[in-house]
C-alpha cells in the first residue's frame, strides 16, 4: 500500500510544507521552477543567497522576490504576509532556528488564506507538527557502475545533471502514509521523474 | 494697462543673512576664496566706513579694520535663500523673476491698488523687509531698465511717462552696461544716459556695441524685456485640524482617508502617482508622530494606500489625543491614465502592493530581484537589484553548469592536480567517486578581489560516495584544495 508519488508531488496547494537535509535546496528550487507565478524566497540576511546561475537549469531566476531579512523572526514574518498576500505562487523561506508550532500554524493559516503555497527549508528536526507535509532530501551517490575505485574516475558525469539521483522520502503527512522515491531531473521535459520506489 | 515693475535689490544679501541667523556687534565681513586667497565677499555698514570694501584680500581687511569678524560665505545658500524672498513677495503679486545675485523683479501690474497704491506698497515692502533685518534699495517704473536703475542709484517712483526724466540724470552704469563699456563712453564725455540719447542713433549703433542701444531701448521701454517667473514647486499635501483630539485606531484611519482622498484628487489632476508618503500627527502635547510609507510602485490609488497604511499607523503611540493629522506625498512621479480593466494590472498591482508591504517592515532594499551580469567569474556572475527599481529579467542567459549555492571557498586537505580521493569538509569525511574537470577560470586582476589572489582556479565538479555534489577547486600556481559550492 505505497503512496503513489504523483499523488504527493507537486505539492498540495495553499498549504505549508517543510524540508530539509542536504538536497532540500534542489527539491526548492524544482517546486519554485514548477510554481506558477512569482515567487518570494525569504532569507536572512548574512546568508550567501542561492545562486541564480545554479538555478537557472530548474527555475527562471527572474522569477524570484529575493527578501533578505535582517532577523529569523523577520524572515517569519515577512513570509506570511507574503503568503497572506495571494500575490505569489510560492514563497520559500530559509529558516536557521527551529520553529514552534505557533509559528508553524500562523504560516499554514497565511497559506490557506492567500491560497499560496509555503515550502520551509528548516533544520534537520527543526520544523513544526502544523506542517501538511515534511520531506528529506538528499543526493544519493552516483549509481554503482563506477562501484568505489581507490582513484576517482574523472569521467563526465552521465548526462550532465540529468542522472543525478535524489532520494526524496516523505516522513511526515498529514493527508496520508509516508514514503520514498529515489527521483532525477529530466531537463529536456523539465520535470522531476521517478526512477525507483524506494520504499513503501 | 501700463506695466508697472519694482525692482528689489539686496545690497548686502549675504552679510545679513548670516548675520540674521547669528548677530554679532562689530564690523563683520564674509569671505570666499577667490583668485589664490581669502577675500571680503560681503560685509556690513561697519565693516565698510572702516575702509573696507568687496573684493580685497582679508590679510588687507585685517590691517585696515582689527577688530573684524569674519565668515565663510556660502553663495548657494544665499541663492536658496533669495529664492525664499521671491516666494515671499509673491504676497505683493504673482509674477516674480530673479535678478542677478541679489536682486528681484516684482511684475506689480494691476495689483499695487490691493496695498493702497504704488508708495504704500513700497513703503510695506521696506518695513517688512528691515523688520527682517535686511537692507533694501526699491525702484518702481515702467521697464524693468529704469526700474533696475532707480533702485541702484536714485530709490524712488517714476510715473508713467516719467521714465526718461528720471533715468535721464543717472550715470551710464545705470544702463547695466559693462565697465569697459562705460568707461570708453565717459572718455568721450558721455557721463549720464540723457547724454547718450541725445546721440545720434545711427553714430552709436556704428561704433559701439549693439549691446548699448539694447540697453536704453530696454530702460526705456522701446523694445520689451521679459521678467521670467520662477518655477512653482508643486507640493503634494493635505492637512486636517480636529475640533476635538482623537485616539482611537479606527478614528485615525478615518481621518486617514479623507486626506488620502483629497491627495489622491491632487495626484490626478497632476497626473502624478505618490512613490514616498508621510502620514504625520501632531498630539495635543504638541509632539509629532509620523508614518512613511515607501512605495514599490508610483501610485494614487486611495484604497490601496489606506491598507497599506495600517500597520504603520497602529503602531501610533496617541498620547492624549491627536488633533491635526497631514499627509504628504514627498516623492512623487509622472503616473500617466491607466485602463483598468485587464487582470494583468491587478496581478501586478498587488505584487507592488506585497513588495511595499515586505519593504516597510525590512526596508525596500531588502527585496532584490537576480540580474545577470557579464562576466566569468562564478561569484560576479550575477548582481541584485532592488525589485522596486527594476523589472524582472525576461531570458536568463544559460552559461555553465554552476552550484545552487556559493560560498568563500573552504579549504580542504589535498595534494595534486585531480580532486584527492578523500577529504573532510565541515566535520565530515567524504570520498570522492567521481569527478568532472578541469574548467579553468583565471582571475580578473582588473577587480583586485581579495579571494583570489591565489591565482587561477581548476574547477572539478564532485560527486561523492556520501551524497554530495561539491564544486572544488584547485589553485595550481599555489597549490591547494577548496570547496567553495554545492550542488545540492
Amino acid at each position: 500500500m505505497s503512496l503513489p508519488f504523483s499523488s504527493a508531488y507537486p505539492l498540495k496547494r495553499a498549504r505549508a510544507h517543510e524540508v530539509c537535509g542536504e538536497g532540500g535546496l534542489v527539491f526548492a528550487a524544482i517546486t519554485a521552477g514548477q510554481a506558477s507565478g512569482p515567487v518570494v524566497w525569504v532569507s536572512e540576511r548574512w546568508r550567501p543567497v542561492v545562486n541564480p546561475e545554479g538555478l537557472a537549469p530548474y527555475c527562471d531566476p527572474g522569477k524570484l522576490l529575493v527578501t533578505r531579512a535582517d532577523t529569523p523572526l523577520n524572515v517569519l514574518a515577512s513570509a506570511e504576509t507574503a503568503l497572506r498576500s495571494g500575490a505569489v505562487g510560492l514563497v520559500v523561506a530559509e529558516i536557521t532556528d527551529p520553529i514552534g508550532l505557533t509559528e508553524g500554524r500562523r504560516l499554514q493559516l497565511a497559506a490557506e488564506t492567500g491560497g499560496t503555497t509555503a515550502l520551509l527549508l528548516v533544520p534537520e528536526g527543526g520544523g513544526s507538527n502544523a506542517a501538511e507535509t515534511r520531506w528529506r532530501c538528499s543526493g544519493l551517490p552516483a549509481s554503482g557502475t563506477h562501484g568505489r575505485a581507490t582513484s576517482p574516475s574523472t569521467g563526465p558525469w552521465q548526462n550532465d545533471h540529468d542522472s543525478t539521483p535524489w532520494l526524496w522520502s516523505i516522513i511526515k503527512n498529514k493527508t496520508g502514509t509516508l514514503s520514498e522515491w529515489v527521483v532525477r531531473w529530466d531537463a529536456a521535459a523539465h520535470r522531476v521523474i521517478v526512477v525507483s520506489e524506494a520504499g513503501g | 494697462m501700463q506695466r508697472r515693475i519694482v525692482s528689489l535689490w539686496f545690497p548686502r544679501l549675504a552679510a545679513e543673512r548670516s548675520l540674521r541667523a547669528n548677530p554679532v556687534d562689530a564690523p563683520f565681513a564674509l569671505t570666499l576664496y577667490d583668485r589664490n586667497s581669502e577675500r571680503v565677499y560681503d560685509l556690513c555698514p561697519r565693516a565698510e566706513s572702516a575702509g573696507l570694501n568687496r573684493g580685497i584680500t582679508l590679510v588687507h581687511a585685517r590691517s585696515f579694520c582689527p577688530g573684524l569678524l569674519t565668515r565663510p560665505a556660502d553663495p548657494k545658500a544665499d541663492q536658496r535663500f533669495l529664492r525664499l524672498l521671491a516666494r515671499w513677495t509673491t504676497r505683493y503679486c504673482p509674477w516674480v523673476g530673479l535678478d542677478g545675485l541679489n536682486g528681484l523683479f516684482l511684475d506689480i501690474t494691476g495689483s499695487a491698488h490691493l496695498m493702497g497704491g504704488e508708495p504704500p506698497l513700497l513703503d510695506d515692502i521696506r518695513a517688512r523687509l528691515a523688520r527682517a533685518g535686511l537692507t533694501a534699495r526699491l525702484g518702481l517704473a515702467s521697464t524693468p531698465g529704469t526700474a533696475w536703475a532707480l533702485a541702484r542709484f536714485a530709490e524712488g517712483i517714476a510715473g508713467p511717462g516719467e521714465t526718461l526724466a528720471r533715468i535721464g540724470p543717472l550715470p551710464l552704469a545705470a544702463l547695466r552696461l559693462a565697465d569697459q563699456t562705460c568707461t570708453s563712453l565717459e572718455r568721450l564725455g558721455i557721463a549720464t544716459v540723457s547724454d547718450l540719447y541725445n546721440l545720434p542713433r545711427a553714430s552709436v549703433a556704428r561704433r559701439y556695441d549693439p549691446e548699448v542701444l539694447r540697453r536704453l531701448d530696454q530702460a526705456l521701454g522701446n523694445i520689451p524685456e521679459q521678467i521670467s517667473p520662477l518655477k512653482e514647486d508643486t507640493s503634494f499635501a493635505v492637512r486636517m485640524t480636529l475640533p476635538d483630539p482623537i485616539g482611537l485606531l479606527d478614528d485615525v484611519m478615518a481621518g486617514a482617508e479623507r486626506l488620502i482622498g483629497h491627495l489622491c484628487e491632487q495626484l490626478d489632476t497632476a497626473q502624478k502617482g505618490a512613490r514616498s508618503l508621510k502620514l504625520t500627527f501632531r498630539r495635543v502635547d504638541q509632539e509629532n508622530q509620523s508614518v512613511e510609507l515607501r512605495l514599490a510602485r508610483p501610485m494614487r490609488d486611495g484604497d490601496r494606500m489606506l491598507a497599506l497604511f495600517e500597520r504603520g499607523v497602529s503602531a501610533v503611540d496617541a498620547g492624549y489625543g491627536i488633533d491635526m493629522i497631514r499627509l504628504e506625498a514627498t516623492r512623487v512621479e509622472d503616473l500617466g491614465p491607466r485602463q483598468l480593466t485587464p487582470s494583468q494590472t491587478l496581478e501586478k498591482d498587488s505584487l507592488a502592493d506585497l513588495i511595499t508591504q515586505l519593504g516597510n517592515r525590512i526596508g525596500l532594499e531588502n527585496i532584490q530581484r537576480f540580474t545577470p551580469v557579464d562576466s566569468h567569474i562564478p561569484e560576479r556572475s550575477f548582481k541584485l537589484v532592488p525589485a522596486a527599481y527594476s523589472a524582472p529579467v525576461r531570458s536568463w542567459p544559460y552559461r555553465r553548469p554552476r552550484p545552487l549555492r556559493l560560498f568563500p571557498p573552504e579549504p580542504i586537505t589535498g595534494a595534486g592536480t585531480t580532486p584527492p580521493p578523500r577529504f573532510r569538509w565541515r566535520g565530515r569525511a567524504l570520498t570522492t567517486l567521481q569527478a568532472e574537470g578541469p574548467e579553468r577560470i583565471t582571475p580578473a586582476w582588473w577587480e583586485g578581489d581579495d579571494d583570489w589572489t591565489r591565482g587561477l582556479r581548476d574547477y572539478w565538479r564532485v560527486a561523492t560516495g556520501q551524497g554530495q555534489r561539491l564544486w572544488l577547486f584547485h589553485t595550481p600556481q599555489n597549490p591547494g584544495w577548496y570547496v567553495q559550492g554545492e550542488f545540492g
